[in-house]
């Protein structure tokens, strides 16, 4: 079993983000709906996690803590799906090829199991970037 | 009683429905029902007077909360952020109208700002490959009551366009459609087997960021040649049998997304699918169309065009010498080149749709947030001015992703004092054009340089 694994990450919209940020993006639908990482099943046995683990997606540029769930929409092996938004952002490259078009999709990440942290919230992640997050008000 | 409201144009996508049914309250000011909708667009209705709104500008005050304010000391502050700052950046616009658009476009003129649109990140890749190839395109109309063969390539409908499959693409029956999804073939291409792929007939799942190679091979079998057994993970027989379906089609549309845009290739994927619809039409009819994402994301391209000639990324510092170059005027590479000194943030959440990278770099300096709703880049901003919400509280042009435009309606009226996107800008404009003549006032008159006369 490998404590880390290499795949191939995606972002775009999904319905559910789509109505959770119409709600709010601080609602708990917004949470719910954008802070999951999909896989396929052969690579969440690869890394021997249970179904809802928090797992850390390392990228070139950031990491984030996401809970892996199984997706409606199946990827094939070595392929992974972040929902677009707050949580799929901290970790999309910035370069552009000079389009202005950031790398969204098709970027290199590894994965791992994380223990005793937590997912941030929406706007712990936004803020904290940027210096202005005060802790839960 | 309460007040039905017929053929209410929708502010989620860009399909903009225009079937919508709103039930209001006796009072006008609650929104009751929304029907024909999609889970999105009833939740954008409901939202307006479902929940908490902001109705007067917000401060950031130096302990890091927010102080609400007059639209005056709003527009105060926004003119004077943009006449101190040397290059500031104006980004949004994907969910405002073309007159919110016109009135800020005027405003950039003046500050000397860059001026750019959500297709910078989104389908601005499409406008390059335009630009290169041409955009042999139609109207969904079109689509709907001719085409017998649709694609939908790296595009997720089901999720992204909830409804356009049921008014222009699979279901309808049109003119020469009478049949409905019956008569019509349905292809999906994409690496994941997405709800959208679930009605297809045909499903090839393309390895990702392999579009290019797989376009290349429909066009090399299209063209009569030879094909290795396998491109792009889809197998040599599955190109055949496909690329006889798009010849033998009586009227085909090629619908593609961000399954092109944002992967690696970018403007040169939507390119080849363009070659691709133009070979085709060596055969039979073949369209093309992007999948534009809000409402009104073509809006801007629309407009600007028309005021400077370019769609988006447009560099106004020297005022009204427009110039475009994605890449060096584009929000994100501005941003991490560290290159603007202010940003205003209207009708987008930026704070949660850019690279993280790129909105610290962007938030070194003053941030400006114009939107109805609390979001991310309003959380982080050093002021937040909200808007009435185009399609619901005021009314408006917009274009479709055909590039129809369509009459928006409002069905209430907007929260107490709130004002529009258009008279916001037109306000900032009136008091930037205030603060130039106070500054020119403030110095003093140089002496007209001596030259030779013509009479001495």
């Amino acid at each position: 079993m490998a404590n880390k694994i290499t795949l191939n990450m995606i972002t775009q919209r999904s319905i559910e983000e789509g109505v959770a940020m119409e709600k709010g993006k601080t609602t708990p639908e917004y949470f719910e709906a954008c802070s999951i990482v999909e896989m396929h099943d052969d690579d969440v046995k690869a890394l021997g996690l249970v179904p809802n683990q928090l797992v850390r997606v390392t990228s070139e540029c950031g990491s984030v803590v996401v809970k892996v769930v199984r997706g409606r929409q199946s990827l094939y092996p070595g392929l992974a799906f972040i929902p677009q938004g707050v949580w799929a952002n901290q970790v999309v490259p910035p370069r552009t090829q000079a389009t202005g078009e950031p790398q969204y999709s098709g970027f290199p990440v590894t994965i791992e199991p994380v223990n005793g942290e937590r997912r941030k919230s929406a706007l712990e992640l936004v803020q904290g970037a940027v210096g202005m997050w005060r802790g839960d008000q | 009683m309460p007040k039905k409201i017929e053929n209410v144009g929708c502010p989620y996508c860009g399909v903009c429905c225009d079937d919508l049914v709103v039930t209001v309250s006796d009072d006008g000011k609650q929104i009751l029902e929304v029907e024909n909708a999609c889970a999105i667009g009833n939740q954008i209705f409901h939202h307006a007077t479902g929940s908490e709104r902001v109705k007067l500008p917000r401060l950031r005050q130096p302990d890091g909360t927010y102080k609400d304010i007059s639209y005056d000391e709003a527009v105060d502050y926004a003119a004077k952020v943009l006449y101190n700052a040397k290059k500031p950046l104006i980004y949004g616009f994907g969910s405002t109208n073309c007159e919110g658009m016109a009135a800020a476009a005027k405003v950039a003129e003046k500050a000397g700002a860059v001026l750019d649109n959500c297709a910078s990140i989104c389908h601005g890749s499409s406008f390059l490959a335009i630009f290169d190839n041409g955009y042999p395109s139609c109207t969904l109309g079109e689509t709907k009551n001719r085409a017998d063969v649709i694609v939908y390539w790296g595009a997720n409908p089901a999720h992204a366009h909830p409804r356009h499959m049921s008014r222009y693409s699979i279901f309808p029956r049109g003119f020469f459609t009478g049949k409905g999804h019956k008569s019509r073939k349905i292809i999906v291409i994409d690496p994941r087997h997405t709800d959208t792929a679930q009605v297809a007939d045909i499903y090839l799942q393309v390895k990702q960021g392999h579009d290019y190679e797989l376009f290349d091979a429909f066009r090399a079998v299209v063209r009569g040649h030879e094909i290795p057994d396998e491109v792009a993970g889809i197998k040599r027989e599955k190109i055949l049998e496909v690329a006889d379906i798009l010849k033998k089609a009586r009227f085909g549309t090629i619908f593609y997304g961000m399954g092109l845009c944002h992967s690696d290739g970018r403007n040169h994927n939507v390119d080849i699918a363009i070659s691709l619809t133009r070979d085709l039409n060596d055969f039979t009819k073949w369209t093309i169309m992007a999948m534009r994402g809000h409402y009104n994301i073509t809006g801007p391209g629309a407009v600007w065009s028309w005021q400077y000639g370019f769609p988006y990324c447009l560099d106004l510092t020297k005022k009204d010498i427009a110039h475009m170059n994605p890449g060096e005027t584009s929000s994100v590479d501005l941003a991490m080149r560290d290159e603007v000194d202010a940003f205003f943030n209207v009708g987008t959440d930026a704070g949660a749709h850019f690279p993280i990278e790129a909105v610290k770099h962007l938030r070194k300096h003053p941030w400006i947030t114009v939107d109805p709703n609390i979001c991310m880049a309003s959380e982080i901003s050093d002021l937040h001015i909200p808007v009435g919400i185009v399609g619901v509280e005021v009314p408006g042009i917009v274009y479709r992703m055909d590039n129809v435009p369509i009459q928006y309606r409002k069905v209430i009226d907007p929260p107490e004092g709130v004002i529009s996107d258009e008279e916001l800008f037109e306000r900032i404009h009136k008091r930037l054009c205030e603060i130039e003549a106070e500054e020119a006032a403030k110095t003093e008159i140089k002496a007209a340089p001596e030259g030779v006369r013509a009479e001495e």
